[in-house]
């Protein structure tokens, strides 16, 4: 008898599919999960034929802000979301990086005033691919390593 | 772009056309002064951090021009030590002023408090970031020097990694189809960003350590300061200050036609009076 673990489907949420393993415990991080009450899903180190492993996160009964968007793409820029209703996925969409991220990051730099002033935070996306990211304020520019989420 | 109402936060909001056009008023100015130009403005210069030539240049040029200038020299006899924000300073300020300097030891509050004011904000420094004014007359004393700024042969001497004169001053350089040499040691060398940057506009640099190697090609020679207040670590900062001096250039250059530092400071004078007559919109 072969046992397997089966990950049910959700009726109605929200699918996040095709996170880099060592990520998918940010993406599910920045959906702030430890407080939302229905069925959650994680799944990390599964076989993916495109990227050796992936990670999955299912949250039933919640869609996604822009915010939240902005926020997986920095850290999974392959990941998709899929919105599901009635056990069907309606809408597929791949995450990408916009051109700006208002009150997404926090700057790296201790001496920009957004750290010591409170005020909104903005980047611009100076490249994709690596990334590369400059603060409208104190103008470091920043790469994946130092990028921390607000 | 005009001019009129416009922030001066970041030399890299300025284009090859508005920096000529700074210098171009700046020598209108120098040639004919204006005294009656900036009759009945107000100035607020607003220093949370000390500075002689940037605040006493600042001053001048607005009372040269027939203004008259508010503020502070230093962050500790203001509000700022009760706790007032950067942001409810400047939306004060802005119904005393037409026009706001700005000197603050913080990276980004130039373009914080120009987000907050609705007059015209002109950065001063902030901290290790910006100082467009500075960087405006730098070219302003190399035209004037070299007769052009296109072509030239310029060596960066001294602390390239956080002097944000030489940062900027390659920054708007770069413009000028230039070919630079920056020369320092290793430590102190060029941040990486702003190489690569050289590399995406195909524009030729060379990294040296020493000077001697490569003064006879030089038009200009741009030579700063290692700066203690930008080191976080003093231990590194002591490593580094025997490398140059404080007082990098011997006195008996002073006097030859090789120095342009007291020109320099003349000049400032002439670029910030553009700049207030610029963004108040007493001249096109």
């Amino acid at each position: 008898m072969t046992k397997e673990l089966t990950v049910s489907a959700i009726e109605e949420g929200t699918v996040i599919d095709h996170i880099p393993s060592d990520s998918t415990f940010k993406v599910a991080e920045i959906l702030k999960l430890e407080s939302h009450g229905k069925i959650i899903s994680v799944g990390a180190n599964l076989p993916s034929k495109t990227m050796g492993t992936k990670g999955i996160v299912k949250v039933a009964g919640k869609s996604l802000t822009k915010e939240e968007v902005d926020k997986i793409a920095i850290i999974a820029p392959h990941a998709t979301v899929n919105i599901i209703k009635n056990f069907e996925v309606i809408k597929k969409l791949r995450v990408s990086i916009p051109d700006s991220l208002h009150n997404t990051i926090k700057c790296s730099n201790p001496n920009c005033i957004t750290n010591n002033e409170e005020s909104d935070t903005e980047f611009y996306v100076i490249s994709k691919d690596p990334l590369k990211i400059k603060c409208h304020y104190c103008e470091r520019v920043m790469e994946k390593e130092d990028i921390r989420l607000l | 772009m005009g001019f009129k109402n416009r922030d001066v936060i970041s030399i890299n909001d300025f284009s090859k056309q508005d920096l000529l056009h700074v210098l171009k008023v700046a020598k209108e100015l120098e040639k004919k002064p204006n005294d009656g130009l900036l009759k009945g403005k107000i100035m607020a210069a607003l220093f949370y951090e000390p500075s002689t030539r940037t605040r006493l240049s600042f001053i001048t040029s607005m009372e040269q021009l027939g203004g008259r200038v508010i503020g502070f020299a230093s962050g500790k006899v203001t509000s700022f030590t009760k706790g007032e924000t950067l942001w409810d300073t400047m939306k004060m300020t802005e119904n005393y002023a037409d026009v706001i300097v700005v000197r603050h030891p913080l990276e980004g509050a130039a373009r914080l408090a120009a987000e907050a004011s609705s007059k015209p904000v002109i950065n001063a420094g902030d901290g290790a970031n910006q100082h467009p004014t500075q960087t405006m007359l730098d070219l302003y004393t190399i035209q004037k020097v070299k007769g052009k700024i296109d072509g030239l042969h310029i060596g960066m001497l001294g602390d390239l990694k956080y002097g944000r004169t030489v940062h900027s001053l390659t920054k708007a350089l770069s413009h000028f189809n230039p070919t630079f040499y920056f020369i320092a040691p290793q430590a102190l060398q060029m941040p990486k960003s702003y190489l690569e940057e050289l590399d995406r506009l195909k524009i030729k640099y060379y990294v040296e350590e020493n000077l001697f190697k490569v003064s006879d090609k030089l038009d200009v020679l741009y030579a700063t300061r290692i700066q203690k207040e930008r080191f976080a670590d003093p231990i590194e900062y002591e490593k580094y200050k025997g490398v140059y001096r404080v007082d990098e250039i011997d006195r008996s250059l002073d006097n030859t036609e090789h120095a342009a530092y007291f020109q320099q400071a003349a000049n400032g004078v002439h670029v910030r009076k553009a700049l207030l007559a610029l963004v108040l919109g007493k001249k096109e």
